[in-house]
């Protein structure tokens, strides 16, 4: 793959390092991690718990701060679009808005004419299969289509990155399938850059175009694989690809050394 | 199979339900029954304990002497402008300490040291600072509606859960923005527990007022029962009183039910 030029990378971070202050000390979340992500690049990153990898969207996200490092992110000046927007891991829809307001949320605080939002929203949710819950209200909802709402939400809101905190992990097999297709088929309209959190690397490799698989305690990049499947991609086929396998299993061996250790760290800090 | 015998389920159910609203009826008629014999037959002392039958007769004269109405109107109008005064500030105030680590810090001490005073141990030195006019009771349902909305929208606000927070903050919203659609929607529920408790406080303090510095209300209409000794007087304030509190609880549990939609499925 060629080297890609200084123009087309989004995410730019060098030695990008987070520590905590916790009463036993410091604690290093994140050491020095250095990664360019180009533009457009659905990006997976793969790791134990506790390797760091929602402290690093956090930081994408600006919900924290890095505590030394450089991180660039290549937006234009001019741009009317937010920087970012996250679909947060768990419940995070606002239970006091119905399902039209809550995807309609980064549309209204950023003051978009009603004309406009009206066509955004309607467009996701009808892309989502929602459209017949608009009146409804999370609570009424199943966890899948509340994730799905929480997709919607982050697509309407039309951000420079899409950032993702494993949104499919508290969701049934089936219902995981359900929205990773749907995931892929909606991102096929914008293909815009992702930085996508998950546990699982069948996901990973379902979904991205490069995957990072990181260490825990501290939380490093142990190695970074492109993945060789063609887009656009269908679930289901992709899966009935020997090839598949294969690049499914290889990439779990990167992470097995890294779970074993994680899980051995644990054990040895609870005892 | 299962829809023949969820049937009789169903209509055991809808008896049940019913059985219970026909006790809940008939249970306080029984009693008041009781009451209009055991007064007739001098079982108890008329003097204290009028037969219903009696302070029904004195609520029908009051209503058409139009005293009742005059009373009830002006305990009425007090409540309303005390429940503005004290629970719009307690309500903007709860939020902002409910968000700000530091205001909160700096209120607390005083909010704990002043709550637990009993609001009616205050009244003279209400009647003190604001005469015997209006002001005086406006200020003592003010200053009873004012804590339990305090407190309760500060513990609203602490208990939503922080990643509205992020969300809020992740797409976009600033200042007012976040104060609008996370802090007080999210607070609501514990909002509308606040002013419940707020107008029950309202209610006692207000016939307490009356009773001690007014010439009308509620409070006033009870107080002169008891010196001019017309005890049917007295049981008619009574009964408007747990009247108000009762229609009350059920307009906010109704307004509660419309505004909180999420939490009314629960």
């Amino acid at each position: 793959m060629a080297a890609a030029s200084q123009a087309d990378i989004k995410i730019h971070m060098r030695d990008l390092s987070k520590v905590f202050e916790t009463r036993k000390g410091p604690f290093v979340a994140i050491d020095r991690l250095t990664l360019d992500i180009p533009t457009g690049c659905f990006f997976m990153i793969v790791g134990p718990s506790g390797c760091g990898k929602t402290t690093l969207l956090r930081i994408l996200a600006g919900l924290e701060s890095q505590s030394a490092g450089e991180l660039v992110i290549d937006q234009p000046k001019t741009s009317q679009r937010p920087g970012n927007s996250m679909v947060f891991q768990g419940d995070s829809l606002f239970p006091w808005m119905n399902v039209w307001d809550n995807a309609a949320y980064g549309l209204h605080m950023r003051r978009r004419p009603t004309a406009e939002i009206k066509e955004i929203v309607g467009h996701y949710l009808a892309r989502t299969g929602l459209s017949k819950f608009k009146e409804s209200y999370p609570h009424q909802l199943s966890g899948g289509m509340r994730q799905r709402v929480s997709i919607a939400r982050a697509f309407a809101n039309d951000p420079d990155i899409l950032l993702m905190d494993e949104p499919f992990s508290a969701l049934d097999e089936q219902n995981k399938l359900l929205l990773q297709e749907e995931l892929l088929k909606i991102w096929e309209e914008t293909r815009k850059t992702v930085m996508f959190i998950t546990h699982s690397v069948d996901e990973a490799v379902t979904l991205g175009d490069r995957i990072m698989v990181m260490s825990a305690h501290p939380g490093r990049a142990k190695t970074i694989v492109d993945v060789p499947f063609a887009r656009p991609r269908s679930v289901l086929e992709l899966r009935a690809q020997p090839e598949y396998g294969e690049f499914v299993y290889q990439i779990w061996g990167h992470l097995r050394d890294e779970v074993h250790r994680a899980r051995a760290l644990d054990e040895a800090g609870v005892a | 199979m299962t829809a023949t015998s969820s049937q009789p389920q169903t209509w055991l159910k809808l008896m049940q339900g019913q059985r219970e609203l026909i006790l809940n009826i008939v249970s306080p008629l029984i009693m008041l029954l009781a009451w209009e014999i055991a007064a007739r037959l001098g079982w108890i002392d008329v003097r204290f304990f009028p037969a219903p039958s009696k302070i029904f007769a004195t609520l029908i004269k009051l209503i058409e002497t139009g005293a009742l109405w005059k009373h009830l109107s002006a305990s009425m109008q007090r409540l309303f402008w005390g429940f503005l005064f004290g629970g719009i500030p307690a309500l903007l105030l709860g939020i902002a300490m409910g968000l700000n680590r530091t205001f909160r810090a700096v209120l607390d001490p005083i909010v704990s040291a002043t709550y637990p005073i009993p609001k009616s141990a205050i009244l003279p030195l209400i009647l003190l600072i604001f005469g015997l006019g209006e002001a005086s009771k406006i200020v003592m349902v003010a200053v009873g509606i004012f804590y339990p909305i305090l407190i309760n929208t500060i513990a609203g606000v602490l208990e939503i859960n922080k990643i509205y927070f992020d969300v809020s903050r992740n797409f976009g919203a600033r200042g007012w923005q976040v104060f609008r659609t996370v802090a007080f929607p999210g607070a609501l529920p514990l909002i509308m527990t606040g002013i419940k408790l707020g107008v029950g406080m309202g209610l006692i303090l207000i016939s307490l007022a009356e009773m001690v510095g007014a010439k009308s209300g509620l409070g006033y209409m009870m107080w002169n029962a008891w010196e001019i000794l017309s005890v049917e007087t007295m049981y008619v304030g009574l009964l408007v009183i747990a009247a108000l509190g009762i229609v009350f609880t059920l307009v906010l549990t109704e307004i509660e039910r419309l505004i909180v939609p999420w939490k009314a499925t629960r």
